[in-house]
């Protein structure tokens, strides 16, 4: 009568959830809005639109004299950020990629206050005399924004020429452009959108549906068979993860064929960013746990879940860099999970960089990690 | 028939802080039997069925079921038990197929949709949802999930609430089928045509104790003997007769 020859087995019973769970999600419209549709539109439209930085980053070689009056002048302006912090190789590497747009050289030579016409177009006379300073600036092809680097300099050496009339040449500009991986808006959004749609997924999926299967009585029917709890949690958390790898792959896919989305190691690459993917939406998962055991019913999820999304897609550098942000809001911005996340995904796609290059924010997102099962464990409610 | 005990109760207490669910319940439910738990809303049975089936802990008592203690062998329990559970619910966007699959998972035991399906005259809804089914079917089917197993013994939590006269005859010939195959069954009601029809044996619980148990008959030649008469002439049919009369005895699908 009991048909108990075979051992029970407790992978079976995950697989058993794993599948029916995958199912269930796969014909859930919000689940694939979600995880697909959501971002392909955030892409198409944004990658179309373009990056409308207004700052441009410029680099400041070491060998910069600072002291000059050019200086303090374009130090003065709001539509420059001079970095200073950057060694003379990570400037290098960061014009190569586009990441600051021009690095800036500027040289005095003895007290000669000799001013020349500002524009190198303009012929070169007066050859007693060395200009009082020299400036070298390199652009490179990766970054469009040099120009506004360009016309600032004319523009402020073309005043103080107007201001010294009687000397020839204050300061002569010599430009160079390197060549430099393009570095496109795509290259920058997509791994933020994939980011957000881990996030929006992995805490809304989770907490509806736990909470549900919880409400609705069907994981105390489980608990009526030997099934372990470890099991009910494991296979549902299998199938999140593998329906939104698919999701990845996918929102990759379209990414590189339609927009030159930029996947340096190709494959290795896209393997590096499910990896992340996966580490990512098992912590946000974490908050999914916590809501689904905070919220009393359906309609109290999306309010714990807005709370939880909304900063992170806004602070996290979802749509735009967080360098754009003041001080104290870039603090808030570097505690997120979903920055660091980010922020390994572009390097890891775009830098081209091995999951031990970004091991400083997969320290963060383990202890994220951590904290979150922490939390969840205590609030998780079963029934 | 010898009355030989597969589920043994022995002074269960449960309480929830102040209140006291069950207080001190002992019975014995034979192999074999239709067992009924009777008793108004909040009584108790449901608290008292659900510690049975390793759902809730209990206080203190002692519980055996197919000789294994409901404290070390949960999982021998679990195994050798089918439970319905009180308004369950199933996972959601699946269809009966793919539920039984599920559950076969759960278990641990090979066994095709439409076998189970089958013994539950379900096989043309294996393609529908669980939300789609009308009562009886939805019924039908949750019993259908409590015998992937083969159990030993099955748990019905009021089965039959809210359905209509067909659903239910259909219903108690589905438990009598069940328990002709050798199944014991544990019913609760709150029909008393239905238990006095189904029940070999039933409880009576109130406010969390067992105020009586016997066969429906013997109750009610208790009672007759004790001198009670029905105010009103007791006649030879009564409505519900009516109704199965003027509609049919056939279970209509909806």
């Amino acid at each position: 009568m009991t048909n108990n020859q075979k051992p029970y087995s407790n992978t079976r019973a995950t697989l058993a959830i794993a599948k029916a769970s995958f199912r269930s999600i796969l014909r859930s419209p919000s689940a694939v809005v979600f995880s697909l549709v959501f971002p392909l539109i955030f892409i198409v439209v944004f990658a179309n639109i373009g990056g409308s930085g207004v700052t441009v980053d410029v680099g400041v070689a070491k060998t910069c004299d600072t002291t000059t009056i050019i200086y303090k002048v374009l130090k003065k302006n709001q539509m420059l950020n001079l970095i200073k912090d950057q060694s003379t190789d990570e400037m290098n590497k960061n014009l190569s990629k586009g990441s600051i747009d021009a690095i800036l050289d500027i040289k005095k030579h003895g007290n000669g206050w000799v001013i020349y016409p500002p524009l190198s177009a303009l012929p070169k006379s007066a050859p007693m005399n060395q200009p009082a300073y020299t400036i070298n600036v390199q652009y490179t092809k990766a970054s469009s924004k040099g120009a506004i680097l360009k016309s600032a300099l004319n523009n402020i050496l073309y005043q103080m020429n107007a201001m010294m009339k009687e000397q020839p040449q204050l300061a002569e500009v010599k430009e160079t452009t390197i060549q430099g991986r393009e570095y496109r808006y795509i290259d920058f959004i997509l791994p933020g959108m994939l980011g957000f749609s881990l996030l929006s997924s992995g805490v809304f999926g989770t907490a509806f549906v736990f909470l549900s299967l919880r409400l609705t009585l069907v994981i105390k029917r489980f608990f009526a068979t030997p099934v372990k709890r470890y099991s009910i949690v494991l296979g549902e958390a299998l199938a999140r993860i593998v329906f939104a790898l698919l999701g990845a792959l996918f929102i990759i896919a379209i990414g590189h064929y339609a927009f030159n989305f930029t996947l340096i190691h190709g494959f290795t690459t896209v393997v590096n960013m499910l990896i992340l993917s996966a580490i990512g939406l098992i912590i946000f998962m974490g908050f999914g746990f916590i809501i689904s055991g905070v919220a009393k019913n359906e309609s109290s999820v999306p309010p714990f879940s807005n709370i939880i999304t909304l900063p992170q897609f806004l602070l996290s550098g979802t749509f735009f860099s967080t360098a754009a942000f003041p001080n104290w809001l870039q603090h808030i911005s570097r505690v997120l999970p979903l920055t660091h996340l980010n922020e390994a995904m572009r390097k890891v796609a775009f830098e081209g960089a091995s999951l031990g290059d970004v091991s400083h924010q997969l320290l963060i997102l383990s202890a994220w990690f951590v904290g979150i099962y922490v939390v969840a464990v205590k609030t998780f409610k079963w029934e | 028939m010898v009355n030989k005990p597969i589920i043994t109760v022995k002074n269960l207490v449960k309480k929830y802080g102040d209140f006291t669910a069950v207080n001190d319940i002992s019975f014995e439910v034979y192999e074999g039997e239709i067992f009924g738990l009777l008793g108004p809303n909040g009584a108790g049975k449901t608290t008292t069925l659900e510690i049975i089936e390793t759902l809730r802990e209990k206080t203190s008592g002692e519980i055996s079921v197919d000789g294994f203690s409901i404290d070390k062998g949960a999982d021998d329990i679990k195994k050798r038990i089918g439970v319905q559970l009180q308004a369950a619910g199933y996972y959601p966007n699946l269809n009966l197929s793919e539920l039984i699959v599920l559950f076969s998972g759960l278990y641990g035991i090979n066994k095709t949709p439409m076998e189970m399906l089958e013994k539950v005259a379900l096989t043309e809804k294996a393609k529908a949802k669980y939300k789609d089914l009308s009562g009886g079917q939805k019924q039908r089917f949750s019993i259908a999930t409590t015998l992937i197993n083969d159990p030993r013994i099955i748990f019905l939590d009021e089965p039959t609430t809210g359905l209509d006269p067909q659903a239910r005859r259909n219903l108690w010939d589905l438990i009598r089928e069940i328990r002709a195959n050798g199944t014991t069954v544990v019913i609760t009601t709150h029909y008393m045509d239905e238990a006095e029809v189904l029940c070999d044996r039933v409880a009576f619980i109130d406010a969390g104790r067992i105020i009586g148990i016997d066969t429906p008959d013997n109750f009610i030649d208790k009672l007759v003997a004790g001198g009670f008469e029905r105010p009103k002439q007791v006649k030879l049919a009564n409505l519900e007769d009516v109704f199965i009369n003027l509609t049919g005895k056939e279970w209509r699908e909806e």
